[in-house]
């Protein structure tokens, strides 16, 4: 059995009073491609910092394939990071920001800036060698950062939201190169993101982060389809959360429910389904679907109705039905 | 009606600057006056031969190689220690942070006559003869002043994340600082040396407190000015100290220009 690429072992960051990471136990295996997913200032990103080394844990071990790294400076770690602001630097050209890592190690002038080229040309940016990172758009600049990372040839490649700042066309082709050049390079991909439609289109497992803890780990099929706490059914996809009094009220059985409003479907649906009535309270147009929030008395349910489905106004009745296989029981 | 406007702004715009630089231009004119008594205008005639004479003087070069002398150490003093007080300040967050910002910067709001008494007083009591290095010292004060506002400028529009990239590439501290840091600040340290050396070399307040009996340039000039023959010869050196303070200063300019962080130039 061969030790994780990274492994976190009750791992805290604590600012003063403020538990940043909280005790996270995390293992990531190699060759894997990890998404840490939450929101702003649940520690996903801190926790990408103490595996690249800018911050030292104040409780627990981090190994990096089998070594333990605590008060190892980040110059003497074999990861390397894609940073959200891509830091080139803006006084080199892209060649020299590439071969930067090499020319620190010493490699002569001509093999580093050979090493540099093949780099440029596995990012798609062959020929822009001799510019500065100023005149290069957001996309190539990320290519850069990208290519100055790997040349290094890193056990890990950390990737501080790394689409973040692209337009969502470029985002998405993004998204698509990033995976291949994983599948192709085969190292360990960790990367952090609040955009869950990322962390689901790219990544092998996702760890959804809250207030300095990892809430729940996963594929990205059980994140979205068996969330385990309120917190996450609601943070990845917004789903309907149907707390225990309002399930009794419904008919449901009794629990905490998560349901996505994909699955709630119009009309009386099959005999196993629960069959509901109430009126569309608020329509939102989303282009391929309109999202519908309908009001059943005390409760509401959010649905999503697929364009070409006649429209219906709000205030007008709305019978919908759940079927069962699609209520995920919660913890709490 | 708003042509005439501009038309009389213009006027006293060109007006302002006239009063600001004329007296500059009767400077360069004295130099060449056949006149050596007093400022006649206009001069009875014109000649190069106070160049010669200034020449000549080993007085003048004296002044002048002291001046330089303070000048160059008084800005590489002040190119380390600003430097080093912008990389302290720049980012950090630490109690008391401020109150030693202002404590750097005050020099120069200080008038200079304040900073040469509270020096002359101080080496007076710590028991330190004049000499060169109090001269010095006392023109780091506000040397130190330019070099800190141009590299804390340039630090604060640098971002933290540079230094993480080169450290995440296996560069240790002192090579960031040597491949990533220094390149960064050059421009605006080279701006702010040359600022220093500038406001250093005819800096005459905080050097009368600090030089004892030796003469600066501009010691030597103000000096020069009550003797009643050869008045010429102090223009020529006037002409020479301009030369040498506005190319720096219009160099500086140039350096920082796009960068719009050229502080503290205005001592």
């Amino acid at each position: 059995m061969t030790s994780p690429a990274v492994r976190f072992d009750k791992v805290s960051r604590h600012f003063g009073p403020v538990k940043a990471v909280d005790e996270v136990d995390l293992a990531i295996a190699p060759g894997e491609f990890f998404a840490m997913l939450g929101p702003s200032g649940s520690g996903k990103t801190t926790c990408l910092r103490l595996i690249a080394g800018f911050e030292q844990p104040t409780g627990g071990a981090i190994e990096i394939f089998g070594e333990h790294v605590e008060g190892v400076p980040p110059y003497r770690r074999a990861v390397n990071t894609v940073f959200q602001d891509y830091a080139l630097f803006p006084h080199m050209t892209v060649a020299e920001n590439v071969a930067y890592g090499l020319r620190i190690k010493g490699v002569d002038k001509r093999s580093r800036r050979l090493r540099a080229d093949e780099m440029l040309s596995l990012v798609k940016l062959s020929g822009y060698g001799d510019r500065k990172p100023a005149q290069l758009s957001g996309g190539q600049r990320q290519r850069v950062a990208l290519a100055r990372a790997l040349v290094n040839e890193p056990k890990v490649l950390l990737l501080d939201e790394p689409l973040g700042a692209l337009d969502l066309k470029l985002r998405e082709q993004m998204q698509g190169e990033l995976k291949s050049l994983q599948h192709r390079l085969g190292i360990t991909f960790v990367f952090v993101t609040h955009d869950q439609t990322e962390a689901l289109a790219m990544a092998d497992r996702v760890a959804v982060f809250n207030e300095g803890r990892i809430v729940q780990v996963g594929s990205p099929e059980e994140i979205y389809e068996r969330p385990r706490t309120r917190f996450v059914a609601d943070f990845v996809g917004g789903a309907n959360v149907i707390e225990p009094a309002a399930a009794a009220r419904l008919g449901l059985p009794e629990g905490l429910w998560s349901l996505r409003p994909e699955k709630i479907a119009l009309g009386g649906g099959d005999g196993e389904a629960i069959r509901l009535q109430g009126r569309a309270q608020e329509v939102q147009y989303q282009g391929a679907q309109r999202r519908v929030t309908v009001d059943l008395g005390a409760d509401r349910l959010v649905m999503v109705v697929p364009a070409g489905v006649a429209n219906f106004g709000e205030g007008e009745p709305v019978a919908l039905s759940v079927p069962a296989a699609a209520l995920n029981r919660m913890e709490g | 009606m708003s042509e005439r406007a501009s038309f009389l702004l213009k006027l006293m715009a060109g007006a302002g600057l006239l009063f600001l630089h004329l007296p500059l231009a009767f400077i360069v004119l004295y130099a060449f006056s056949t006149e050596e008594k007093s400022y006649q205008f206009p001069p009875p005639g014109y000649t190069t031969r106070w160049f010669a004479v200034a020449w000549e003087r080993q007085d003048i070069w004296a002044a002048l190689t002291l001046s330089v002398q303070v000048a160059l150490i008084a800005t590489a003093l002040a190119l380390v220690l600003g430097t080093l007080a912008a990389g302290a300040l720049a980012r950090t967050r630490f109690f008391g942070r401020e109150a030693i910002s202002l404590l750097i910067v005050l020099p120069i709001a200080l008038p200079g006559i304040v900073t040469g008494i509270s020096l002359r007083s101080a080496f007076a009591i710590a028991d330190i003869p004049f000499s060169f290095w109090t001269i010095v010292l006392g023109h780091a004060t506000f040397c130190i002043v330019v070099v800190y506002n141009n590299a804390v400028a340039r630090l604060r529009r640098t971002s933290p994340s540079l230094i993480e990239a080169s450290m995440d590439l296996g560069a240790d501290s002192f090579q960031t600082f040597r491949h990533v840091v220094l390149p960064n600040l050059a421009t605006s340290l080279l701006a702010g040396g040359m600022l220093a050396f500038a406001l250093s070399f005819d800096e005459v307040i905080v050097t009368t407190f600090t030089a004892g009996q030796q003469t600066t340039l501009p010691i030597w000039m103000l000096t020069e000015l009550i003797r009643p023959r050869q008045r010429p010869v102090t223009n020529v050196v006037a002409v020479f100290v301009m030369a040498v303070t506005f190319i720096p200063i219009l160099a500086a300019y140039y350096l920082t220009r796009d960068t719009a962080d050229v502080a503290g130039s205005g001592k």
